[in-house]
């Protein structure tokens, strides 16, 4: 994390992300498909493919069990933080507002940090520079009800395709996403991109979209986000995990983001 | 999805280790050496290891234990066996094993275990027992083989079983 520093501008960051936006559909929407990825008409979301009562679960906001995280964030982001004595709402006003499609253009590319953030590592910069506060460790509740909270301004948004200055980092995360790793010797693309829709030990293999991170997981029984996700099909395929809040879990995010663009986001989904 | 008849494409692969600058490549070798130990040396003639790994014929009622089991053996994660009716949850990423043994010699049943990518260098079916080559191995399960040469011998001696039942 960088020292904290106090900004000026802070009712720009408002306006960040429209313009931000914008510049991305330009550049990287028309970016060619490979072979074996899968056509962008034949995506579908985990959504899709679960069971009727695990969807019911995810629409009916009374009943997915994430509502209680996103009442927690809702509830952290009046509240003031750190030696700045900020909340987020004192410089970001009204979330619905301000963080409106946020999530849906994350990971970023942080220029002050000269590296890509994810919207929780995004937070957490603004925890320490912005609030002058300690970052939150991964998975902590309530780095998780924040995320939440902010992924939830994005609902029912498409996922814009990222920027320019963000393609190292996605062909960074393709790359690691096409590599076999791990006693078992697989990819993750060997699974997602190839074998989706097939089943495995008895359920679908979904086709490993990011769009309804952070999530309420049945067998967590617990809100997680992406990176924890993540982490249990490396486990799954024998393999190492990388540290959480590590680049490289950053870039397969930015990877999937770019598989998904165009995609509705969800957040706070429900999945098995 | 452009899906060849082995429900695979093939994801272009770099063998492991082209990159690797001096360090890490002594490491790595020291590593492969020690796993050497692990995995013994077995001959393959013709697709097949026609020879027992361990010397001795298995045991196929342990071999059935073994496929099974999705945390020891993992053939469910991807086959459906319908000579396995009692587990309900089985995959259909490769073909049911019921059968296996008229399809195939016991030696090819062998190689296909110990090194599966013999038969198709992009499948996805791992290979049981190897340790090399392989790219951040969990470090519980590090140089180890997934199944021991016991194991292999009691799996192969159940699929050598499985005859197809003629009409
Ligand atoms: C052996 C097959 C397999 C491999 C290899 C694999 N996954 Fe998965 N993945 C799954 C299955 C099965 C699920 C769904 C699990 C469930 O719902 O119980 C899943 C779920 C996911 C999801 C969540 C999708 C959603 O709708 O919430 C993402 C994202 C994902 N995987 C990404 C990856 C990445 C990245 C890798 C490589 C590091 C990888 N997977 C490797 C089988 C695999
Ligand atoms: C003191 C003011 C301040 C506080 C407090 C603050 N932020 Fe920020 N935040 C900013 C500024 C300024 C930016 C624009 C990027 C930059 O320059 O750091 C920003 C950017 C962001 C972004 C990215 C927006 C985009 O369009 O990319 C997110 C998400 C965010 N903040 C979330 C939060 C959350 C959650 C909190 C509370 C935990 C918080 N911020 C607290 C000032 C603040
Ligand atoms: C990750 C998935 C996967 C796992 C785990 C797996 N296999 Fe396979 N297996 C395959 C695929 C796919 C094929 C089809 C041929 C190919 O692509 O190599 C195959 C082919 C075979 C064949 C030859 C096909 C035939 O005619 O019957 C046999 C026998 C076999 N596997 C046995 C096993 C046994 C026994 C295990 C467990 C010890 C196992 N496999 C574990 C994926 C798997």
């Amino acid at each position: 994390m960088t020292a904290a520093r106090r900004i000026f501008h802070i009712l720009h960051a408002a306006s960040l992300p429209a313009c931000a936006a914008a510049i991305c559909i330009l550049s990287l929407a028309a970016a060619p498909l490979r072979a074996g990825d899968i056509p962008l008409n034949q995506r579908q979301s985990g959504y899709d493919t679960m069971g009727r009562d695990t969807r019911a679960m995810q629409d009916d906001d009374t009943a997915n069990p994430a509502t209680l995280w996103l009442l927690d964030g809702e509830a952290l982001w009046s509240k003031k933080e750190g030696a700045a004595g900020k909340a987020c709402a004192d410089c970001h006003t009204d979330a619905a507002t301000s963080m409106k499609g946020v999530a849906a253009r994350y990971p970023a590319f942080n220029t002050k940090q000269n590296k890509p953030l994810d919207i929780e590592g995004r937070i957490n910069n603004c925890r320490t520079e912005h609030q002058q506060a300690q970052p939150l460790p991964f998975e902590n509740k309530d780095l998780l009800a924040l995320t939440a909270y902010v992924a939830r301004q994005s609902r029912g948004m498409a996922i814009a395709p990222p920027p320019e200055n963000m393609q190292p980092v996605v062909d960074q995360g393709r790359a690691i996403f096409e590599k076999r790793q791990g006693q078992l010797n697989l990819s993750c693309a060997q699974c997602h991109d190839d074998n989706w829709g097939r089943k495995l030990a008895g359920s679908a293999i979904p086709q490993g979209h990011p769009n309804g991170y952070p999530l309420y997981r049945l067998e967590w029984q617990s809100v997680g986000s992406l990176q924890r996700r993540l982490r249990n099909c490396l486990i799954g395929m024998r393999a190492e995990g990388y540290a959480l809040g590590s680049p490289e879990y950053v870039a397969l995010e930015a990877f999937l983001m770019w598989r998904a663009r165009g995609m509705k986001m969800e957040s706070p989904a429900v999945r098995p | 999805m452009n899906r060849t008849p082995s429900g695979l494409r093939s994801h272009s692969q770099k063998p492991a280790g082209t990159l690797v600058p001096g360090l890490v490549a002594l490491l790595a070798s020291l590593a492969a050496a020690q796993a050497q130990d692990r995995v013994k040396p077995y001959a393959v003639v013709r697709e097949a290891i026609p020879l027992s790994l361990t010397g001795k014929p298995g045991d196929p009622a342990r071999g059935r234990a073994i496929v099974a089991n999705r945390q020891v053996g993992l053939c469910l994660l991807c086959h459906s066996a319908s000579i396995i009716p009692e587990e309900q949850f089985q995959g259909d990423l490769a073909p049911d094993l019921a059968g296996a043994g008229s399809r195939w010699k016991i030696g090819e049943l062998r190689l296909r275990i110990v090194d599966a990518g013999r038969f198709n260098a992009n499948t996805i079916m791992p290979a049981y027992y190897k340790t090399g080559g392989l790219t951040r191995v969990g470090s519980s399960f590090a140089g180890k083989p997934i199944l021991s040469a016991e194991q292999i011998e009691d799996v192969v001696a159940y699929l050598a079983t499985l005859r197809e039942v003629k009409k």
